[in-house]
């Protein structure tokens, strides 16, 4: 289940080892593997039937049996496919040239119509649009109701004149909302309608009706990322009955990997202009297609890790994590209690494993973990007390049994858990002395440019780190040497004057110049060279 | 910042990966504790089983036979507090007759399909290949799918048949055994030891649960029950005020509170009228969330707890979209972790979707389909049958 794409190639391709070129055979079982793969993602069946032979029409070229590395190559194809089916040109709302610009968002019930078009609202506004959302679902049981909160969230006049739940024409609510905008200077009307399905005629004749009414710039066909193999005649069936110039896809923000944007995108060749990705308004932009590559084949994407990192804390804390990484001190139980905390604010640990690229081998561990464990983990070091917190190894037996006790939890967790700190306190360790994570392996040579450099810029931060903390630690070696000497020659100060007169030879006939000031300024000048 | 951020967050998850270590160790000692407790989930349903033969007895949405007469008298009882034109609805009868009329419209394409297949004279590899791939069209999933064409050669194999009707038959059952034809999927919806049966309706944006607890309400007092509905959604825009609507068209008391108050409090208040109006059943109608907001499940689990201080709970639904995909396993999971699921409402049958991750659903966690949206009418809700529902699917 937890398999990504990845994994399964590595496997496929281990057997390989050592042979130079691949055969017909491996070919092929590249290709179930990755059927499987954009199956799981939800990619419609026609969709990766075409696909798969694409792909292994490359596959065969010479571009993979010449490479070092035929599972990366491999992957690198399946992703610059879907790259290039998914992209395409980027789309801008078309603005009519004499306002207003009408956008119809269609889809199913439940696709997320109306909180997108509250989204929208606000993307347009933000853009120094003046819109107006217009409220042609009179079907749901108060959904003008919610446009109107919606609206009232998102700063736009909602034009409701038909109070809903069955009641009312939406075709002359949207033909009367073009003359209210005009009368009221918006340049956008967006035009929320009912969901419906794409085999019910009556209603699909309703849509078609209001975009006859109205005759839209714009027509969004919105679309849940969590759709199955249904997608293909949903599509298809809002093509035929309303048409549409552009899909948005919403609740990007759930671990659904999205195949539907592939499918539609392939069968359809409409673009998919913006993704949703939250509950809150702003949760909303333009869609990036090579994200979505990654993301269906669930290859990990920093990118939307550190976004979503990003979102969720601020500087300090970020500053704050960053700095107990960076410090000299020794990686403690606090520190680990502290950055587990922050790091499950991300979501649930297993999401957050998946967004990393390379996790593959550790997945077996990984799938083992859920949150309560994570909770136990917590409780374990809550029962600590502050000082074995900050030095694990004064937890002998008795204090074991204490901790164990006092978390609800067994001694041999306790020893686990202790004896497990220990290594990870020791891959710290490693680590900051520049030995790399261990158990960490690169990245796969994928996911386009932008990863790369990121990965290029996180290498670079990390050898500069490196950099400036051998010259601190020398420095503050020096400052101790120094200080040292300092002391020394305060105590030989101390001692001369108690020295003999008859012994202290030359001393007394040195000039006061030359006293005890002098000799630390020297020793200073000295040390740098040695 | 950026790097910063990416470094230590790196760091960070690699280390609760190398913790993954000591997590698996601690696991395993642990396992007996937990293993201890799933019979205890299992046990549930035993315990309420002698409850669902009443049920049945007593004609709820459980179970198709008709009691007319009954809900005709009883309608018009829920009816002193709210408007005027309080509907009757009808009885669940009938309904069934609707979900086979409306699964024959919309999936008749499927069943042709795997019919003319199957109907090919020589089953070659192809044929396997292609009823595979038409499984996996209707969501099923490649594993359950390749499972099921497995099983099904081997049977043909052993018992040599070419005949296509005795393979549609032997497809049949093994659809059947799937979806596992002898679950429990009776709404347990009876009042018990003078308390109301308390259900609590959970899933992800949009599924439907709000429809669906209205559907559900209006069925009850069809079948001549009082309801008590809690509208403990208080995130999502009107949503409130859309469960009202569905509440005072069946006279069905509403109980809630302003947008943004906590969830919990607003479900314990609703098990509590319901209690003190003595109403049969209390169903709860919680937001919206997606299974990957931990914040947003911690508050589920909580709703849940909250009311089990006042009422056992004895029903969650989940509500799952027929045309989820294979997302749909893991919401199933991560709710059922959270709130020990104990039924699925499977929405928007209606249409073109076949809603086959439900068997994946049902072989994971063996929790059974127990009701299905078939649209946006009021009375489009009926209970799962799975034989009707692969009947429908075969054609």
């Amino acid at each position: 289940m937890f398999e990504t794409l990845s994994d399964r190639l590595t496997s496929v391709f281990s057997s390989l080892r050592g042979k130079g070129r691949l055969s017909e055979e491996d070919i092929n079982a590249t290709a179930r593997e990755i059927r499987l793969a954009l199956l799981e993602a939800d990619v419609a069946l026609p969709v990766v039937r075409e696909f798969i032979s694409r792909v292994k029409e490359r596959a065969r070229g010479e571009e993979v049996s010449k490479a070092l590395n035929p599972a990366q190559q491999v992957i690198k194809i399946v992703n610059e496919e879907l790259v290039e089916i998914l992209g395409g040109e980027t789309r801008q709302v078309r603005f009519a040239k004499n306002p207003p610009t009408v956008i119809m968002l269609a889809g199913l019930q439940g696709a997320g119509k109306t909180t997108l078009a509250g989204k929208l609202a606000k993307w347009l506004s933000d853009d120094r649009n003046t819109p107006l959302l217009v409220a042609a679902d009179l079907q749901r049981p108060n959904a003008v109701t919610q446009l109107q909160v919606v609206g009232e969230r998102a700063g736009t006049p909602v034009f409701a004149p038909q109070p809903g739940n069955g009641v009312g024409d939406p075709v002359s609510v949207a033909r009367e909302s073009i003359e209210h905008a005009r009368r009221n200077n918006h340049n956008v009307v967006i035009i929320d309608t009912a969901g419906r399905l794409g085999v019910d005629t009556e209603m699909m004749q309703q849509a078609a009706d209001i975009r006859d009414a109205v005759s839209p710039d714009e027509i969004l066909f919105v679309v849940d990322a969590m759709i199955g193999q249904d997608a293909v005649n949903t599509a298809q069936a809002f093509l035929d009955g309303v048409g549409y110039d552009a899909v948005a896809l919403t609740k990007l923000d759930g671990d659904a990997r999205g195949g539907a944007a592939l499918s539609i995108r392939h069968l359809t060749g409409r673009p998919i202009m913006f993704a949703s990705t939250g509950e809150k308004l702003e949760d909303f932009d333009l869609f990036h297609p090579d994200r979505m590559a990654s993301r269906i084949l669930d290859m990990g994407d920093v990118l939307t890790l550190i976004e979503q990192a990003q979102r969720t804390f601020d500087e300090a804390e970020v500053e704050k994590m960053a700095s107990t990484m960076a410090s000299d001190d020794d990686f403690t139980l606090d520190d680990f209690l502290q950055q587990m905390a922050m790091v499950r604010k991300l979501g649930p640990i297993g999401n957050l494993l998946g967004m990393m690229p390379g996790m593959g081998q550790m997945r077996d561990q990984i799938e083992g973990i859920d949150d309560k464990d994570l909770d136990r983990i917590q409780a374990i070091i809550q029962s600590m007390t502050p000082g074995e917190r900050a030095n694990p190894k004064m937890i002998n037996g008795s204090r074991r049994l204490r901790i164990a006790n006092g978390s609800g939890t067994q001694v041999s967790d306790v020893n686990g858990l202790v004896t497990r700190f220990f290594e990870a306190q020791k891959m710290m360790r490693k680590m900051k002395s520049g030995g790399g994570m261990p158990g960490m392996p690169g990245m796969p040579g994928t996911g386009g440019g932008n990863k790369k450099k990121a990965k290029a810029q996180a290498k670079k931060a990390k050898k500069g780190k490196q950099r400036s903390g051998n010259p601190l630690k020398a420095r503050q070696q020096e400052a101790e040497r120094e200080a040292e000497r300092k002391r020394r020659q305060e105590e030989g100060g101390q001692e001369m004057p108690q020295l003999p007169p008859g012994l202290g030879g030359g001393q007394p006939n040195l000039p006061p110049g030359l006293g005890g000031p002098n000799m630390p300024d020297l020793s200073n000048f000295k040390l740098p060279k040695k | 910042m950026d790097i910063t951020l990416l470094v230590s967050i790196i760091v960070v998850v690699a280390l609760l990966a190398v913790g993954g270590f000591f997590l698996v160790r601690t696991r395993r000692s642990v396992t007996p504790g937990k293993e201890e407790t799933k019979p205890e989930v299992t046990g549930e349903p035993e315990e309420a089983a002698p409850e669902e033969d009443r049920e049945r007895d007593a004609g709820t949405v459980g179970t198709p036979p008709a009691h007319a007469p009954p809900a005709e008298e009883a309608a018009p009882a829920p009816a002193e507090p709210a408007a005027p034109e309080i509907e009757t609805p009808p009885p669940s009868a009938g309904r069934m007759v609707r979900l086979r009329a409306r699964l024959a419209r919309s999936q008749s394409s499927f069943g042709q399909g795997l019919l003319t297949l199957l109907s090919a004279k020589t089953l070659d590899e192809d044929t396997w290949e292609e009823i595979e791939d038409t499984l996996i069209t209707a969501d099923i999933g490649v594993t359950s799918a390749t499972q099921i064409v497995e099983n099904l050669r081997t049977r043909v194999k052993v018992l040599g048949t070419r005949d296509t009707e005795e393979v549609r038959g032997l497809l049949r059952e093994e659809l059947l055994n799937q979806i596992g034809a002898d679950a429990d999927r009776a709404v347990r919806t009876e009042p018990h030891s003078g308390r109301p049966a308390v259900i609590m309706v959970v899933g992800v944006n949009g599924t439907g649960k709000t429809t669906t607890t209205g559907k559900l309400a209006r069925a009850l007092v069809g079948d001549g029950r009082s309801v008590v509905l809690g509208a403990a959604d208080t995130f999502r825009a009107a949503a409130t005020e859309q469960l009202q609507t569905w509440g005072g068209r069946v006279g069905a008391p509403v109980v809630r509170k302003e947008e943004g108050a906590d969830p919990a409090s607003v479900a314990f208040d609703a098990v509590a009228r319901g209690i003190e109006d003595g109403a049969d059943t209390v169903i709860i109608d919680t937001a919206g969330r997606l299974h990957t907001k931990t914040g947003l499940m911690d508050e589920l689990g909580k709703v849940k707890r909250v009311v089990e201080k006042k009422s056992q709970v004895d029903e969650v639904l989940l509500v799952l979209d027929a045309t989820t995909g294979q997302n749909g396993l893991r919401q199933a999971r991560v709710f059922a972790e959270v709130v020990n699921v104990t039924g699925i409402a499977l929405t928007k049958l209606d249409g073109t979707a076949k809603g086959g991750i439900i068997v994946q659903v049902q072989r994971e966690l063996g929790v059974p389909v127990k009701l299905v949206g078939l649209g946006e009418g009021p009375d489009d809700l009926a209970p799962f049958d799975p034989e009707v529902f692969v009947d429908a699917i075969l054609g």
